[in-house]
């Protein structure tokens, strides 16, 4: 692989481009006219995708287990997020709210099912994600049901306000930054080496010490808190919510991202989710089969490279592997003991 | 009493027809470690088999169900073992979970693009003429809907138990290692299963269709009851995926008409997460040794 340097230095260029990508370059006599609003928008969509995808990876990826439930818990981050801004609490708060609501839901949920045998978590958060659409859908006192909940006002940041889509695009990208460097530091902490040793041999996991229940629960309860908090921004960046964005098929496509992406390498969910967001946007000319194509497209990929787009990436680039602690090190997950 | 008996019939008829879909996902299992997440959409996609033969060729309903059954055997059992799951299962359980549920996803939207986003209504295979027994009506389609799918579901275990293939089936399905040391053609085995899983969704899809209508998005529903029935009764039991089938059919029902419509769907979840919690192995279902 690259050298640790040229690795930070690829991650700098690229949040770089990321600040710049909505503006307007011609003036210093770069010929890029940045983003219109509808692309920003997009960008912005793309990366609370990504935060979601990135609660998946490390339940998926790093930790080994499934989680069919991950737009029911972006959908509880979303709702939560909405009413306490609807009521009037400050947006900072919301959001911590809406990331321990779905840490809560996490655990509650987590724990019967890892009493009883680690495959059946896949079941029971199938179950959950069902019932919590219906949650959504029925109790209109609360969500407004079908008719959802409408003008979800932004945050305003020291007094200034994130009305403007870039505003708002460079505000989810900051958090999106501290996310990711949170979930870096995790994953490469004591506890992170802990979540991949239980999905390469919980036996032997066990028998070095690691809590398997707990170091499991806190994977699926931190990979689900990650999805509350998409959840949290996604609202207030459609400004509109209803049930349907949290149903079980959004939530089984998050699976679909992270694999496609690369599950258990770090860049997997950003890539995964530019797949799943950006993409349908370039092949807009396809239309209605562009789903079509995506899913012929993803059996493919399952059948001749089950790691992804990133593990693809790995097999192409000259093999000069050595997992390094860069921020892109997409080895990581795959460190043996 | 009377609408109770009424309920419990139609929720056996309904539950009948998930039993069918239900079996098929725990044979699949069984033989070949695959859970197939696209079932619901296996349901939903020979109806539209039948209505192509019908409105596009002209062909009458008897034989379009015949052309149904058949396609399905093609497209859902032999051409769903050789290009999706064959290359897929060296790789392990989840790429072909994901591979199947991107397959629901190519099934629903090709249904929608090549054919219609509508629901379709669907000749029934049945008179609908209503009895009255003993002061409970009864309808006559409701009671061939349950004889249709009894009976398949007798003459599938008749084959399982009593000829020498059905056997050879079991045992593939018990042990594939010992199977092929006894000199069993495993492989030709797991190809029968998956032609017997098309059968049952095409029969299934047949009799439910004129119930709710032939729609792309059919399966999601349906899916998720076969597999609620499936692990209900018992992930590793033919006899399981029955009771679980009739289960979820009848308790479905009866939650729509006492605890509430909007939350029918519930129950059979909170049915489901209670058997995982305090019956892990399903209602009929043996624990499993294997280790996950």
């Amino acid at each position: 692989m690259i050298s640790p340097r040229l690795a930070w230095l690829l991650v700098a260029l690229g949040a770089l481009m990321l600040v710049l990508a909505p503006i307007d370059l011609t003036g210093i006599g770069i010929p890029y006219p940045g983003l219109k609003r509808y692309g920003t928008y997009i960008m912005t969509l793309w990366l609370v995708t990504a935060i979601a995808a990135m609660g998946v990876n490390l339940i998926v990826g790093y930790a080994g287990l499934e989680t069919l439930a991950q737009a029911a818990f972006v959908g509880i981050g979303a709702y939560v997020t909405a009413l306490m801004v609807k009521a009037g609490w400050p947006f900072g708060l919301a959001f911590l709210a809406s990331g321990v609501a779905a840490f809560a839901v996490g655990i509650m949920l987590g724990f019967p099912a890892l009493r009883v045998r680690k495959h059946y978590l896949a079941f029971v958060t199938l179950a959950f994600s069902v019932l919590a659409w219906l949650v959504f859908r029925n109790e209109q006192w609360l969500t407004g049901g079908v008719m959802g909940i409408g003008d979800i006002s932004r945050p305003t940041l020291f007094g200034h306000t994130l009305r403007r889509h870039v505003d708002f695009y460079w505000f989810v990208l900051a958090i999106t930054a501290v996310l990711t460097f949170a979930l870096w530091w995790i994953i490469r902490s004591p506890w992170g080496r802990a979540f991949t040793a239980l999905r390469e041999n919980p036996i032997r996991a066990e028998s070095l010490g690691v809590d398997v229940r707990l170091y499991t629960l806190l994977a699926f309860a931190i990979g689900s808190a990650y999805g509350g908090l998409a959840g949290s921004l996604y609202a207030p960046l459609v400004e509109f919510i209803d049930p349907n964005p949290f149903a079980l098929g959004p939530s089984l496509l998050f699976m679909l991202m992270v694999v496609v992406g690369g599950a258990g390498r770090f860049a997997g969910p950003f890539v995964g989710a530019a797949v799943a967001v950006l993409l349908p946007e370039w092949l807009r000319f396809a239309e209605g089969f562009y789903l079509l194509i995506y899913a012929v497209l993803v059996m493919t990929m399952m059948a001749f490279c089950p790691t992804g787009i990133m593990g693809l990436a790995e097999r192409l680039l000259p093999a000069r592997r050595r997992p390094t602690a860069a921020a892109t090190a997409p080895l990581l997950g795959e460190a043996k003991p | 009493m009377a609408d109770f008996l009424q309920l419990l019939i139609s929720g056996l008829a309904t539950g009948a027809i998930y039993a069918l879909a239900a079996i098929g996902f725990t044979l699949l299992w069984q033989t070949s470690q695959t859970i197939n997440f696209a079932q619901g959409e296996f349901v939903m996609l020979p109806a539209f088999f039948a209505l192509v033969a019908m409105t596009w060729l002209g062909l009458p309903f008897a034989v379009a169900v015949v052309i149904a059954i058949v396609c399905s055997m093609l497209v859902l059992g032999l051409m769903f073992k050789v290009v999706v799951v064959q290359p897929l299962i060296k790789q392990g359980v989840l790429p072909l979970v994901i591979s199947t549920i991107a397959l629901s996803v190519l099934l629903k939207e090709g249904v929608k693009d090549v054919y219609s986003a509508e629901a379709q209504p669907f000749p029934t295979l049945f008179p609908d003429v209503t009895l009255s027994v003993a002061g409970v009506a009864v309808s006559l389609a409701q009671v061939g809907v349950l004889v249709v799918a009894f009976g398949t579901i007798v003459a599938l275990q008749w084959f399982l138990g009593a000829t020498r293939i059905g056997r050879q089936m079991q045992a593939t399905a018990q042990n594939p290692t010992v199977a092929r040391i006894l000199g069993v053609p495993v492989e030709r085995m797991i190809l029968y299963t998956f032609l017997i899983n098309a059968v049952l969704a095409a029969m299934a899809s047949i009799l439910i269709s004129p119930i709710y209508l032939a729609k792309f998005s059919n399966g999601e529903s349906l899916g998720l009851a076969a597999f609620v029935a499936a692990i209900v009764g018992g992930f590793n039991q033919v006899r399981g995926a029955i009771v679980g089938g009739l289960l979820i059919g009848v308790v479905d029902n009866l939650a729509a008409a006492y605890v509430s419509t909007s939350y029918r769907q519930a129950v059979p979840l909170i049915l489901l997460v209670a058997i995982i919690l305090f019956r892990p192995q399903g209602l009929l279902g043996r624990r499993e040794e294997r280790a996950v």
